[in-house]
């Protein structure tokens, strides 16, 4: 039981810090929202998906692309977090402590989520003043969002043992955003990845941020007219293979985190 | 019977740097022992080992009775720690801090409530409960940190250099605490590189010094060991100097140093108050005036320079007090890191 009460107790404290510092919340959320307006007035007019020229199919497109790539950018925010604790001696603190030995990690990871689940809102919003709009019933819009929290957990864990590695929160920072660049960009998120050379294709096919991407798109009735689909297996079953991802990452990076945390503790 | 803190042979490399090169300490129940030594000597890496947050590569640690690298748990619930390393939330008040330590030392919520309202009450901090603890003064910082580590009155406490980069006031305050802490049955191991803080509140001192214990007793043994006193005269007129070297070379245990400028003699002697009395007598019939007369005992700093060849504090590059936190800072990354 002093599991879940610890990880309770270090949410909550990572919760009150948040609403203390609320230029975190803000700044998070600047990017996807320049992301939105750019991808959907300055490239929206260009990129074509599936058999539909229209804009309005490009902006219902994109959408899930930028909710997906805006859940990962809490690897760095829990990179970041985890850092400054170690940095500041918090961690010592609470590894002097009698208690549960994940909790400390579970408890950013929670409070990460919560972030997510905020920042998501807000996005929504933005996104359905720029003409999105879902075409599927509200339990299925909901699973796509409860995915999204998923990948967003999931990626807060690789910021966690990004976080205990680095030295400063400042390299925690870069360290957890710039393989998301490459790792967001080489997926269908912002384009149709058949038209990708076919190397950058296999990647994208697998890429465990394009699973949740196609997923998304499937329960929010995004899919553009025509668009077909790849054949590889992620790409047919997109939710499942979204969640596969997602639980797979959350057990090995937990397990690693984990350990490394504990390690010096013995 | 061991005491409450008891190690033996412990080591901890880090690279190439033998951090720990087989410590022993050994210190009863309800003594303050001091770890006094320079920066980079081994003391934090002690206390890491001690309070499980660093696993000794060799080496046997019992705390309050229980086997650290057995049972790390069970002597994470018998110690507070406190110091350059262990800190508070910054973003936090200080009330918010000290009821997430006592939740986080398994109390019920409202115990843990209870208890930061008493706590922060014992240390003056009730007027600034409700403020992120950011605000606080270097002072004030401390004496929280103190607090959380006392949140479940603990019965082994560890303290890291609790007040470097004090101020004198500060310091005095918190050297009050922790003398009332001790009163009250406490067993206490405090790091400091202040040979004064050592004298003021250890009961007994472990000299540390590249990773060894190089020294151990009473602030007293531990002075006598450096071979004792010194009279030091300083005569009115100059032309005194020869006659009253002469009279001090009759009395002394060793050679008479001369400070020609400043008029100052300085020998070594046995024989404490009543030697002095027999000097000033023997000055006196000579018709030699003195300025000053004195009996002086050796200081911890003699004493370490005696035992290491070298000065204990050692001058902080840069500009003081910071860049020696600086410094501290980056040993106990180091530690952390690997």
């Amino acid at each position: 039981m002093s599991a879940v009460n610890d990880s309770m107790v270090v949410a909550r404290r990572n919760l009150i810090r948040m609403g203390r510092i609320p230029e975190m919340l803000i700044f998070g959320l600047i990017q996807p929202i320049m992301f939105v307006v750019l991808f959907t007035y300055v490239f929206g007019g260009s990129i074509t998906v599936g058999s539909s020229t229209s804009t309005q199919a490009y902006r219902e497109f994109l959408m899930a692309g930028i909710f997906a790539q805006t859940v990962t950018f809490a690897t760095a925010g829990a990179g970041a977090g985890i850092a400054d604790d170690m940095h500041k001696g918090l961690i010592d603190r609470f590894r002097s402590l009698p208690m549960a030995r994940g909790a400390v990690l579970t408890g950013r990871t929670l409070a990460d989520l919560v972030q997510t689940a905020l920042t998501l809102v807000v996005l929504a919003v933005v996104a359905l003043t720029v003409g999105w709009r879902t075409h599927e019933n509200i339990g299925k819009v909901l699973a796509g969002f409860g995915l999204l929290l998923l990948l967003g957990y999931a990626f807060s864990w690789i910021g966690a043992l990004i976080g205990l590695t680095v030295r400063t929160p400042e390299a925690a920072t870069s360290g957890g955003l710039i393989w998301l660049f490459p790792l967001t960009f080489i997926s269908n998120a912002f384009v149709d990845a058949s038209h990708l050379p076919t190397f950058l294709r296999h990647i994208a096919e697998w890429n465990p941020f394009s699973a949740t991407v196609q997923a998304c798109r499937e329960l929010f009735g995004n899919l553009p007219p025509g668009f077909n689909a790849s054949s590889a297996w992620p790409m047919q079953h997109p939710v499942w293979a979204s969640l596969i991802w997602s639980v797979v990452i959350i057990l090995a990076f937990r397990t690693l985190a984990v350990r490394k945390y504990r390690r010096a503790a013995g | 019977m061991p005491g409450a803190i008891y190690a033996e042979g412990l080591v901890k490399t880090f690279g190439d740097v033998r951090a720990l090169d087989g410590v022993d300490l050994d210190v009863p129940e309800g003594t303050v022992l001091g770890l006094l030594g320079p920066n980079g000597a081994g003391k934090t890496t002690a206390v890491r080992c001690l309070t499980t947050l660093l696993r000794p590569d060799s080496g046997r640690a019992v705390v309050a009775g229980v086997d650290v690298l057995g049972h790390p748990d069970a002597v994470r619930r018998s110690i507070g720690l406190s110091g350059q390393f262990a800190a508070v939330d910054e973003y936090l008040t200080g009330r918010e801090n000290l009821q997430m330590v006592g939740q986080l030392y398994q109390m019920r919520a409202k115990q843990a409530k209870a208890r930061a309202v008493e706590l922060l009450e014992q240390f003056h901090l009730t007027d600034a409960a409700d403020r992120p603890t950011k605000t606080y003064s270097g002072g004030m910082r401390r004496r929280l940190d103190l607090a959380a580590a006392l949140v479940v009155s603990p019965p082994v406490m560890f303290m890291d250099e609790p007040t470097t980069g004090l101020d004198p006031r500060n310091r005095q305050q918190l050297w009050e605490v922790i003398k009332q802490l001790v009163s009250g049955g406490t067993t206490l191991l405090l790091t400091t590189q202040y040979l004064e803080e050592a004298d003021h509140l250890a009961h007994d001192i472990a000299v540390v010094d590249h990773g060894k214990v190089i020294a151990q007793g009473t602030s007293d043994e531990l002075k006598a060991r450096t071979g004792g006193e010194r009279v030091e005269v300083v005569v009115h007129e100059r032309e005194h100097i020869s006659t009253a070297a002469e009279v001090l070379g009759g009395f002394g245990k060793g050679d008479t140093t001369v400070e020609e400028h400043t008029r100052r003699l300085t020998v070594p002697v046995t024989g404490g108050a009543k030697l002095l009395a027999e000097v000033i007598r023997e000055l006196d019939s000579r018709g030699i005036e003195i300025d000053d007369i004195a009996l002086r005992r050796p200081t911890l700093d003699d004493v370490f320079l005696s035992l290491t060849g070298h000065v204990a504090e050692e001058k902080p590059e840069g500009n003081g007090e910071q860049g020696n936190k600086q410094g501290n800072k980056k040993n106990t990354r180091k530690e952390t890191a690997k």
